[in-house]
Order: structure tokens, then C-alpha cells, then sequence
């Protein structure tokens, strides 16, 4: 079966995605298969603590070393400008921005997902490094919210991504997501924001429950 | 002096410049913060960050050179240190200064650069890779006045030796090249805001561009070097102006608060200034900075 032919049978691939032929300046024809050159497909494993005296200071580092992806997922993104602005601060905290999820520790689901959004929550969510923590933000992430019945929204996000805190409200002010802030603070020094481990070791449920909803899964199980 | 000691005081003085260079980069977060009206990060948030980026549990790498990238980077700041003189007067803490460490300064200055180009290009994201694009394009403009404005000062003391031109400057605020190379001056200090990258300066490594530049990529320890070398390099790019324009340093408490005001002048302007794009900022160093420069060469 020729290149083509394989793209044209898999009807959702990514054009990105897609196999190709690339001629290298050498006059060489390089064979690019995306998924498998661009992506690592290696399952999640389990980091264990350090023994407890240096976890207890290096957790209370990382507490206190917020780093937040900026990644708005829904009407609870506009939540998140106003922190880092001089009436609420979240700079105090040692909360800070990053731009990448390579960086970043804290991952804010803020408000609906809908399902196209939940695909790079997901690939987001995984290219973050441990330990990594994910705040859910409103009332959606808990229960569907005002869009219960929405055709292309979930309703339940622990189904899918393993969440430290969620912070109920529709929507939350800035103050909520800063007490969420300091809860989140309590559960890492008290070493029980574990989520990173938990997705490893409940990984294939996770990935069916993904599956389940993402019809058009055009990438690897584990993409960091 | 033995080797073994000398190199002992060079370590010594790397850990003081890292420690100072923490604290100076928190203390100016602060200041910009209140700027700001905010009360901001508490002072001792980078070695916090530090320690949060050495712990994380796990990290990606995408070759030998991604792994080299950040240390190249930090060969770059460290070779710019280990032969810079601190303390003037002082056999202690003169590193490994000798008669041509200038000209290898020059060179060191270019070379972390280098080494973050063929890390992030190995990582191949394109943001990384526009990143360099804009990073190697912004630098090569700042060098050029900043190297007319050493070449004036080495034309003017017959030297390229920083630990001479300290020397030379020794006697009181009239005897400083700020006073005597009033031009070469006011070129170097333009460049030092080039090389400060704080804003009008900042499109590198901005988070708000493409994010965030060269150290997309990054993660883990590798950005935890990453921001080592930035403390050191702060510091130690401080240290060089210092040297250059501003007299040097007869004790360490001289050096803190020189290298401070040095630094605070890049912050200041900073936090008075918005954003230039990348071909502005590079224009506007082949402006005003570049005829400055060539005043300086020729009213030595």
C-alpha cells in the first residue's frame, strides 16, 4: 500500500500528521512518519518520593513555586488576567505565569471543556514534567454545569485527567482561585498531591475514558 | 600565589556572585512589582524556583546537543567570570585575569549565545528556533557598539587588560572613563541594556511573544542552569561595566553596591519603557548607540 493510500484510509490523520516522503539538500529521500518520529508513545511511570525529611523541603519549595500554565480552556480563563494585577497579586503566593507546558506545574482547567479542547488538555496535561498539579476551575469541571446537556462538553473532568483541587462556582472570583491556590499549598507540603503517580498507575483507565469520548484520537497513547 | 588556592578563591568567588546574583534578581522583581503597585514575589523566590526546577522528578531530552545547549550556556557566563578581576588591589579575587582578557571576554559574551542556538535547534521546536533567530540578530547589534566603545578605551589607555584600566582609573570619580570617555560611556551603557534583555530589550524571551524564545524547550534542571547562569551572568556583566566605566571595585561591599545601580539601571529603564519588536530594537541600536560609538573612537 503506498503513502497516499494509508492517509487516504485513516480519515481523521492530522495533514501534519500525515507519512511523508522529504528530499534532504543531499538529494537523500527521507521517510518521515510523524507519529513515530515526532511523538514518544513510552507509557507514564511512577516517580517515587524522596525519603521524607527531603521531600517535606523540597514540597515545600515547589508550593511555594507555583508554576501556572497559561492555558484558558473556557469563560473562566478571563478569571486569570486580573491575578497577577496589582489588586489581587498572585505574584505574593509565588504563583507565576509560564507560557509553556514544558515549564510549567499547575495546570488550570478553567470552566467547560468541550471535547476538542479536552484532546489538547490531554497532550498539554502529558507534555507537563513531575510532579504536576491541575486546579479545576467552576462548576463544568465538576458536574457539566450549565452545560450538563451539552452535546460536545464533558461533565466530569476527574474522569479524565487526575485533579488536586476544584474550585466551585460559576464563575469563581480571583479571591476563590487564590484560596485554591493556598489549598493546593496545603495538599503539596501535606504530600498528597500526588496526580502525576496516579496517572501512571491508573493509566489505562484513563486512556479508555479518553478514548471513549475523543472519537477522532489521531495520536499516541503518551505523547510528551 | 599556588593554583590550587587561586582556583579555591575563584570558586569561592563564583558562589558569592551566584548567591548575589539570586538575591539582586529578587530584589528587582520586587522593585519592578511596586512599580507596578503590587507587593510581588518575596526576594527569595528564585532560589525557591531553583530549587523547584533541580527537584522535578522527571525531564525530557531530545539529543546530546539539547543536554549541551544550557551548558554552553553557562560555560559562557562562567568564562566570562573566571577571567574577570573582582576587587581591584586585592591578589585574592582577581580570578584569572591576565593581559588580554578583554578580547576573550568579547568572545565569551557571543559564545553562550551560540551554545543556546544549537540546544534549541536540536529540540526543533519553531518557536525555540525563531527565538535564536531573534536572540543572535539582537545581540550582533549590541556587540557593535559596545565593541567600539572597548576599543576606544583600550585606544585610550594603550591596553587591553582589564585589571590596567582599573588601575588606570584609580583617584577619585574624575579619573573613571565615565568621566574621562564621557561618549564610550554612554555607547557601553546603551549596550548594557541590550545585554540585560530586560524591556524596551525583552522580545527574546518574552513569555508574551512567541513563547518564550530560545528556552522553550527547557525544562526541569536544564532551565534550572539555565536561570543559574542568568543570576551569574547578571552579576558578572555588571562586574565587567563596572570595570569598564565606573572605576572598578577596592572591596566587596564597593562591588555590591556598584554592580546594584549598574544593574537597577537596566530595570529602570525597564519599567519606564514598553516593548520594542525585534527590527526595532535592532535599528535603534545601529542608531543612537553606533554613532555614540564612533564619537567615542574619535574624541578619544
Amino acid at each position: 500500500m503506498t503513502i497516499e493510500e494509508q492517509n487516504k484510509k485513516n480519515k481523521f490523520i492530522d495533514p501534519d500528521l500525515e507519512k511523508r516522503d522529504v528530499l534532504s539538500p543531499d538529494g537523500e529521500v527521507i521517510h518521515i512518519d510523524p507519529m513515530k518520529d515526532y511523538f514518544c508513545d513510552a507509557r507514564p511511570t511512577v516517580h517515587d518520593p524522596e525519603n521524607k525529611v527531603v521531600e517535606k523541603f523540597l514540597n515545600w519549595c515547589r508550593s511555594n513555586s507555583l508554576w501556572v500554565l497559561g492555558f484558558g480552556t473556557g469563560c473562566g480563563s478571563m478569571e486569570i488576567p486580573p491575578l497577577m494585577t496589582s489588586r489581587f497579586d498572585a505574584n505574593r503566593f509565588g504563583v507565576q505565569m509560564r507560557p509553556t507546558p514544558r515549564q510549567s506545574s499547575v495546570f488550570i482547567i478553567s470552566g467547560y471543556l468541550a471535547v476538542k479542547t479536552l484532546k489538547r488538555a490531554i497532550r498539554s496535561y502529558e507534555q507537563m514534567q513531575d510532579p504536576k498539579y491541575l486546579i479545576a476551575l467552576g462548576s463544568c469541571t465538576i458536574n457539566g454545569g450549565m452545560y450538563y446537556d451539552s452535546y460536545n462538553t464533558i461533565n466530569r473532568l476527574d474522569y479524565y485527567l487526575p485533579v488536586d483541587v476544584y474550585i466551585a462556582g460559576c464563575m469563581p472570583r480571583p479571591e476563590a482561585l487564590l484560596a485554591g491556590f493556598n489549598k493546593l499549598k496545603e495538599r503539596i507540603k501535606a504530600g498528597r498531591a500526588e496526580g502525576a503517580n496516579e496517572y501512571a498507575e491508573k493509566f489505562d483507565w484513563y486512556k479508555a475514558n479518553q478514548k471513549k469520548i475523543i472519537k477522532d484520537w489521531n495520536m499516541p497513547d503518551y505523547n510528551w | 600565589m599556588s593554583f590550587i588556592v587561586r582556583l579555591a578563591y575563584t570558586l569561592l568567588g563564583l558562589f558569592i556572585v551566584l548567591n548575589w546574583g539570586l538575591i539582586q534578581t529578587g530584589l528587582m522583581n520586587k522593585i519592578t512589582a511596586r512599580v507596578g503597585k503590587r507587593f510581588g514575589m518575596p526576594f527569595y523566590q528564585p532560589y525557591l524556583n531553583l530549587v523547584m526546577l533541580y527537584s522535578r522528578r522527571s525531564s525530557v531530552s531530545h539529543g546530546v546537543m539539547f543536554y549541551l545547549g544550557p551548558i554552553f550556556r553557562l560555560a559562557g557566563g562562567v568564562g566570562i567570570f573566571l577571567f574577570l578581576p573582582l576587587i581591584y588591589g586585592s591578589i585574592y579575587w582577581t580570578n584569572f585575569s591576565f593581559s588580554g582578557d578583554l578580547v576573550l571576554i568579547l568572545y565569551f559574551q557571543f559564545f553562550g549565545m551560540l551554545g543556546m542556538a544549537l540546544g534549541a535547534g536540536e529540540a526543533s521546536h519553531p518557536y525555540s528556533i525563531i527565538g535564536i533567530g531573534r536572540g543572535l540578530s539582537q545581540v550582533t547589534t549590541v556587540e557593535i557598539p559596545f565593541t567600539l566603545a572597548i576599543i576606544s578605551i583600550a585606544v585610550q589607555y594603550h591596553t587591553l587588560s582589564l585589571a590596567d584600566i582599573v588601575a588606570a582609573q584609580q583617584g577619585g570619580i574624575t579619573h573613571w572613563v565615565m568621566w574621562t570617555n564621557p561618549f564610550a560611556t554612554a555607547a557601553g551603557m546603551l549596550a548594557f541594556l541590550g545585554f540585560m534583555r530586560h524591556s524596551p530589550f525583552d522580545t527574546v524571551m518574552a513569555p508574551q511573544e512567541i513563547p518564550i524564545g530560545p528556552p522553550t524547550e527547557y525544562h526541569s534542571a536544564f532551565l534550572g542552569v539555565l536561570r543559574s547562569n542568568a543570576a551569574i551572568l547578571h552579576v558578572v556583566e555588571s562586574v565587567l561595566f563596572m570595570n569598564l566605566f565606573f572605576g572598578g571595585a577596592t572591596s566587596w561591599v564597593e562591588l555590591i553596591i556598584k554592580t546594584f545601580f549598574i544593574y537597577f539601571w537596566s530595570v529602570f529603564v525597564g519599567a519606564v519603557t514598553p516593548r520594542f519588536r525585534i527590527d526595532q530594537s535592532s535599528r535603534w541600536f545601529l542608531k543612537v548607540p553606533l554613532l555614540l560609538g564612533i564619537l567615542a573612537i574619535i574624541f578619544i
